[in-house]
């Protein structure tokens, strides 16, 4: 493992451990009140799940021009991540929205369209383990696909009138709750760095012991 | 050349496809008998439920359209020619698009025949607006199977194909399907609003768009062994 | 390997340090945040409890994260362990 882990991975514990105090300190949201306060994890959950989504296409992009089985590794350990984050992403919503919007869910372009991302993912799991030989590649065409989906849930509330709050909301948020919001996102980035590079480090043991095996054989 | 690889392996579907005519027969069998059932579920008291039509034309095509592309490429699995296929000095690209064209054509065959069973059942006046309904099938069609011939294409090696296809086909079409349905549940109002139709109908081309430039790009990679 | 193992424990060690801090703060926010709130924006009686809704949200995130390192670890542990094995036995082959 690389040398930044240890400390990296303390840090971001750490973090993570400040993280209710600053969201605990955090003024209530006038019309919502204590339910605001999910957003300080679903933001940075969804935030998340995004950039892994990209990232995820993007190790696949290389994967697939290039040829290096590094990048497939961390493709694959990005739509673990992805369905991770994505999970809490489609838990910590309903459960703001249960009081919110007075319902679970709601068909909104937004919603829709991170569900089918988050199963895109999910299906990306699928192919990895059921796709038996050549599944590198489908999964990779899978993700590129799931990549472009991206943008369209990002920009979605901008341009459709959905229920969701838009884009727009978070620079104009005051410094009292923008400092855990960021705090918040940066704990999460650093864990999604941390495990992206732990998940693919066991696919590197796995190569590695598929090679010893190889080689006991002759 | 490109467009020579393109009708050839247009021809040669089409070709095997009117001979046997099993494609053709199976696909739209099924897609009537998924209409059936809708019509059994969801007509009561002689009422079928409000804007039902819309979503039951497009989940029978869709449905159909797995059938459909999990059958051509299974012909060209047994037969071998695929391998074929990509060994021939042909564009990747080339391929694809024949392939897709067929695709494509079979589906709106079949959409053919179900059009007028679903206004017949449901008491949807689908026909009144044959421009827009045809230009929304055939985009959201194009759509649907551009994602589908590049992963049935890709599925053609793997020993679970029959169940991943539709795993992996349905959470991406989903926006298709949602464009389609809309756009079609748009044109079942009684005061037709163009500009919404127009709206759901762009962004079915959009989704070709990115569809088809997607998987062309990534066609000959993801075909490569 | 030590390594790893070392940073998954401190990891996971202080996630779930952060997990209870959570829960011992989530139920004291609302007297220690009063004062920035008037008293009429507070929800009334007749709408849901926020507190378990927003209790669920960070425990479900807790408990995913944690849940994820475990997974890993186990599953690097596994790995790790067979290759520890493989590579003692191609040694004592090579020696015979």
């Amino acid at each position: 493992m690389p040398k930044w882990f240890t400390p990296a991975a303390i840090l971001c514990g750490l973090m993570f451990a400040v993280s209710p105090l600053l969201i605990a300190n955090a003024p209530y949201e006038s019309t919502m009140g204590l339910v605001q306060k999910i957003f300080y994890f679903h933001l940075p959950s969804a935030m998340t799940f995004l950039i892994s989504g990209v990232i995820c296409g993007i190790a696949s992009l290389r994967f697939l021009f290039g040829g290096d089985p590094r990048h497939d590794r961390t493709a694959w350990a990005a739509a673990e991540l992805t369905v991770l984050f994505g999970l809490l992403t489609l838990i910590t919503g309903p459960l703001w929205a249960r009081k919110a919007w007075g319902v679970w869910w709601q068909w909104d372009v937004r919603l829709t369209s991170s569900l089918m991302g988050w199963m895109v993912s999910v299906a990306y799991l699928l192919v990895r383990k059921y796709g038996g030989p050549g599944s590198d590649k489908l999964a990779a065409g899978l993700a590129l696909f799931g990549m472009a989906n991206v943008p369209f849930v990002y920009i979605s509330v901008n341009y459709w009138r959905t229920i969701h709050p838009a884009t727009s909301v978070v620079p104009t948020l005051p410094a009292s709750m923008g400092l855990p919001l960021w705090w918040c996102l940066a704990a999460f980035l650093l864990f999604f760095t941390l495990m992206l590079r732990l998940r693919a480090r066991l696919e590197e043991q796995r190569a590695r012991l598929d090679d010893l095996y190889l080689s006991l054989d002759e | 050349m490109f467009f020579r690889t393109v009708w050839l392996v247009l021809r040669k579907d089409l070709t095997v496809e009117v001979r046997s005519r099993e494609i053709a027969y199976t696909t739209l069998f099924f897609a009537v008998s998924c209409v059936l059932v809708f019509a059994f579920a969801l007509v009561k008291e002689g009422r079928p439920i409000e804007d039902g039509a819309a979503g039951i034309l497009w989940i029978a095509i869709a449905f159909a359209g797995t059938l459909a592309l999990g059958r051509t490429f299974e012909r060209e699995r047994q037969a071998e020619t695929l391998r074929a296929l990509l060994l021939a000095p042909a564009d990747r690209p080339a391929i694809y698009v024949g392939k897709l064209l067929g695709i494509v054509g079979l589906l709106l065959a079949a959409a053919l025949g179900l059009v007028p069973l679903v206004a017949l059942l449901f008491q949807a006046p689908l026909l009144d607006h044959p421009f827009w309904l045809a230009s929304i099938v055939t985009t959201g069609t194009l759509g649907f199977s551009a994602v589908g011939t590049l992963f049935a294409a890709m599925l053609v090696r793997a020993r679970t194909r029959d169940v991943l296809l539709p795993v992996l086909l349905y959470p991406i079409t989903v926006p298709v399907i949602i464009a389609g349905v809309r756009a079609t549940a748009a044109l079942l109002e009684p005061e037709l609003d163009l500009a919404i139709v127009r709206f759901w109908c762009a962004l079915l081309i959009c989704f070709d768009v990115v569809f088809v430039t997607l998987a062309l790009w990534t066609f000959e990679p993801l075909m490569t062994d | 390997m030590t390594l790893i193992k070392r940073a998954v424990a401190c990891l996971t060690l202080l996630l779930l340090v952060s997990g209870g801090a959570v829960f011992a703060q989530q139920p004291a926010a609302p007297e220690q945040q009063g004062e920035f709130l008037p008293i009429d924006q507070l929800p009334p009686q007749d709408q849901l409890p926020a507190a378990p809704l927003l209790i669920t949200a960070y425990a479900v995130v807790f408990v995913g994260f944690f849940g994820y390192v475990l997974s890993v670890a186990r599953r690097l542990g596994t790995v790790q362990r067979e290759i520890e094995r493989l590579e003692a036995d191609i040694k004592r082959t090579r020696k015979a």
